[in-house]
């Protein structure tokens, strides 16, 4: 971790037989119909199934769901991998009162790309995710908070929801059953913080978009302060599929405590980016040889395994099988398995200094670490990128990132220190050459003027 | 807020001789327009109101919508969204000036959004927004034309737009516009100053930013028709092509399973 600026210490382990580069083998099960003609229209859902699962939930005990869900193992696909089943059974004795579901559809973690595109193609699994959810937890209303700039996605669902009333879906007594169901499409407006459950939490109900304190958890006092799940869009899709096949059959997809398939998002210097679902577990050797390889060649120099604020990976950690358990013992997060991949010719610095200006720009303020924290990171590491920067500065960073580590209100600071954490274990060398001058600045004074 | 404010003033302007005193300490203004919102936003704002269980939570969607009548957040768009949640201007004021999609100077007919977030940029995000800022004359966060008229354009450098399969990516009025070059975003600029709507990559037919703030406010028109706009793009559908080519499927399932027992009460 020193000046060597080799990029393969950190040891991952090699298969005596040499590493796996068999291309990953795609399990379609929420992409499944992405390919169909008009896959977002209610036809299309139902000649695939759609709607089978709710009609089979609605049979069911609520209880027996949130069983079923917790034998399944599913485990939150956007970015902290909670036990869905077990946040389920968080909430309180139903009381009377209302109780909401809220699905976090305010996808902007950088390297993120897959609910857009699973709003987009198959709003309607969501919509039935959604009323099993309800009817799972004692809910009669959702509200799917879509990130604001998603216009497209949010139109499917929209249209998603006005169809599943137009059906019976929705609305009362759903298919007989005495159930009610509303679900509210509710659009953000361009704050990344809100992706922070707490924080969309409070942008629901009219507030600027800043976390609250833990506890209470949102199962207890969530929206309008009543019992509340938050799930993100992934998972509540995942609903119905569990529902049809069962939790055997989920199990038989995944790691053992990471079951399941997932949507993989491949991105950057990749020869065929988009999206491969694949069964958890896969790794990303194997998604590189399914996606065609590094782009013209060049060789993958770093990658974050879910998405900017996940510790960055080395080849070395090519073969690190992509499961929650797996990437944290690893030393890294699964987060939203936002692949983005790296080549030799990208300076590690800069991009650090990329993402720092990112998470300055989004650090809501709230609390001083992260408010203070990310404006000096931004500042240090655009002087150390511009080549004026000094070494004290590189204690700096170090020093400051530490400082934000863990003592901010809410993720999103241990998410800004993480970028810097992780190149100095990686990387450190760049940043010093960037000091002494071995290397030329990445960026000139010019450029700075008027950047961000 | 009772002083006479010309069109186009901030408060500070108006309410004291010393020249805008608050932009000095970078506190934000809102500009006075004289906007009176009409019967047709007001029905609206009720129908919007009427969805949630709380009529606060109608406040993201009344700045879109007050943005959509006037293509930014004016001082009186604020006092609109006040009136009708019965809120203060100083609260409403504190969520408009927090959410980045809240505009505080006048929109042209079309924002254009380039990401510049780190994998974007490397792939050419930063060169597309330096182009694209030379061509028009402008840096970021400003307009070239005058705000409403045809061709007017609004440029913005934004930050992850979720679509990294697609990089580099550039938005107008939030319609992706995927894998972009220097060139192919500056013909796309030329166009839109000529008047003409290129198709987005992905999304409905393009409008300009005040028809796309109305949806985003939860207002649609021919939603059916919008939706039919195609949005499966080859990355989208690498998975599934490979899947199709070489027959890959997830596992079957059942004909039929037990659904667990409820647990045992304690």
């Amino acid at each position: 971790m020193t000046s060597s600026g080799a990029s393969n210490e950190a040891g991952a382990v090699v298969p005596p037989s040499g590493p796996d580069d068999t291309p990953a083998v795609m399990t379609p099960v929420l992409t499944r119909r992405w390919a169909s003609p008009q896959s977002w229209s209610i036809a299309t859902y139902r000649k695939l199934d759609g709607y089978t699962a709710l009609a089979a939930a609605l049979k069911t005990e609520p209880g027996r769901l949130v069983e079923l869900m917790k034998n399944s193992g599913l485990r939150g696909r956007g970015g902290a991998g909670f036990p869905t089943g077990l946040k389920w059974s968080f909430l309180p004795p139903p009381d009377g009162k209302p109780r909401y579901l809220v699905v976090n559809a305010d996808e902007g973690e950088p390297g993120t790309c897959k609910d857009i595109p699973l709003m987009m193609a198959d709003p309607h699994s969501l919509i039935e995710g959604c009323i099993i959810t309800c009817y799972a937890i004692g809910s009669q209303l959702a509200a799917i908070y879509v990130r604001g700039e998603a216009v497209q996605a949010m139109r499917r669902v929209a249209q998603a929801v006005r169809e599943a009333k137009e059906r019976g879906f929705l609305g009362k007594n759903i298919l007989g059953s005495g159930f009610d169901c509303e679900i509210i499409v509710h659009a953000g407006a361009g704050a990344y913080i809100c992706g922070e459950e707490t924080a969309l939490l409070d942008s629901l109900e009219g507030l600027r978009g800043q976390p609250r304190l833990k506890p209470p958890f949102p199962a207890v006092a969530g929206l309008y302060a009543r019992p509340t799940v938050v799930n993100n869009v992934e998972t509540i899709a995942s609903v119905p599929v569990i529902v049809a096949g069962g939790s055997d059959w989920y199990r038989q997809m995944g790691t053992e405590k990471s079951p399941g398939p997932k949507i993989f998002s491949l991105s950057g210097h990749v020869t065929r980016p988009g999206q491969y679902e694949a069964p958890m577990g896969t790794t990303l050797r194997q998604l590189l040889a399914a996606a065609g390889g590094m782009k013209d060649g060049i060789p993958l120099k770093f990658f974050t395994p879910g998405g900017s604020s996940t510790p960055i990976f080395t080849p070395a950690q090519l073969d690190v099988p992509l499961s929650f358990d797996d990437v944290a013992a690893a030393g890294s997060m699964l987060g939203t398995t936002a692949l983005m991949c790296f080549n030799e010719t990208v300076s590690v610095p800069w991009a650090v200094w990329k993402w720092l200006e990112f998470y300055k720009h989004e650090s809501c303020g709230k609390c001083t670490p992260c408010r203070e924290g990310t404006w000096w990171l931004a500042q240090v590491l655009r002087r150390v990128v511009s080549g004026r920067g000094v070494m004290a500065d590189l204690d700096t960073l170090t020093d400051a990132a530490s400082n934000i580590f863990g003592r901010a209100f809410c993720a999103l600071g241990d998410g800004a220190a993480t970028p810097v954490t992780s190149a100095f274990l990686h990387f450190r060398s760049e940043f010093e050459d960037l000091v002494t001058g071995r290397t030329p600045p990445v960026i000139g004074t010019r450029e700075l003027v008027g950047a961000h | 807020m009772s002083v006479d404010v010309p069109a186009g003033q901030s408060r500070a302007d108006a309410e004291s001789n010393i020249p805008v005193p608050n932009q000095r300490l970078g506190i934000p203004e809102f500009l006075y327009t004289g906007t009176v919102f009409d019967e047709v936003t007001r029905g609206q704002t009720e129908e919007i109101i009427a969805k949630y269980p709380q009529q606060r939570s109608a406040l993201l969607p009344l700045l879109h919508l007050v943005q959509s009548v006037e293509g930014f957040v004016s001082a009186d768009g604020i006092a609109f969204c006040a009136d009708r949640l019965n809120l203060t201007i100083a609260e409403v004021e504190a969520v408009a000036t927090f959410y980045t999609m809240y505009k505080r100077e006048p929109c042209g007919q079309h924002l254009v959004s380039v990401c510049t977030n780190a994998l974007c940029a490397v792939l050419g995000g930063d060169a597309i927004l330096s182009r694209l800022s030379g061509h028009l004359g402008i840096g970021p966060d400003e307009t070239a034309g005058e705000p409403g008229t045809e061709g007017s354009i609004t440029l913005e450098h934004a930050e992850c737009l979720a679509a990294c399969d697609h990089g580099p990516v550039v938005t107008v009025n939030y319609e992706y516009y995927d894998n972009q070059t220097p060139e192919s975003a500056l013909e796309l600029v030329t166009e839109l100053q000529a008047g003409r709507k290129p198709h987005p990559t992905r999304g409905a037919p393009l409008t300009d930013f005040r028809t796309t703030e109305r949806e985003i406010a939860g207002i649609f028109s021919d939603l059916a028709d919008q939706v039919n706009a195609p949005t499966a793009s080859e990355e989208t559908l690498r998975g599934n092509e490979i899947a199709d080519r070489l027959r890959q499927t997830a596992p079957s399932m059942p004909e039929s399973y037990e659904m667990p027992p409820l647990p045992e009460r304690k």
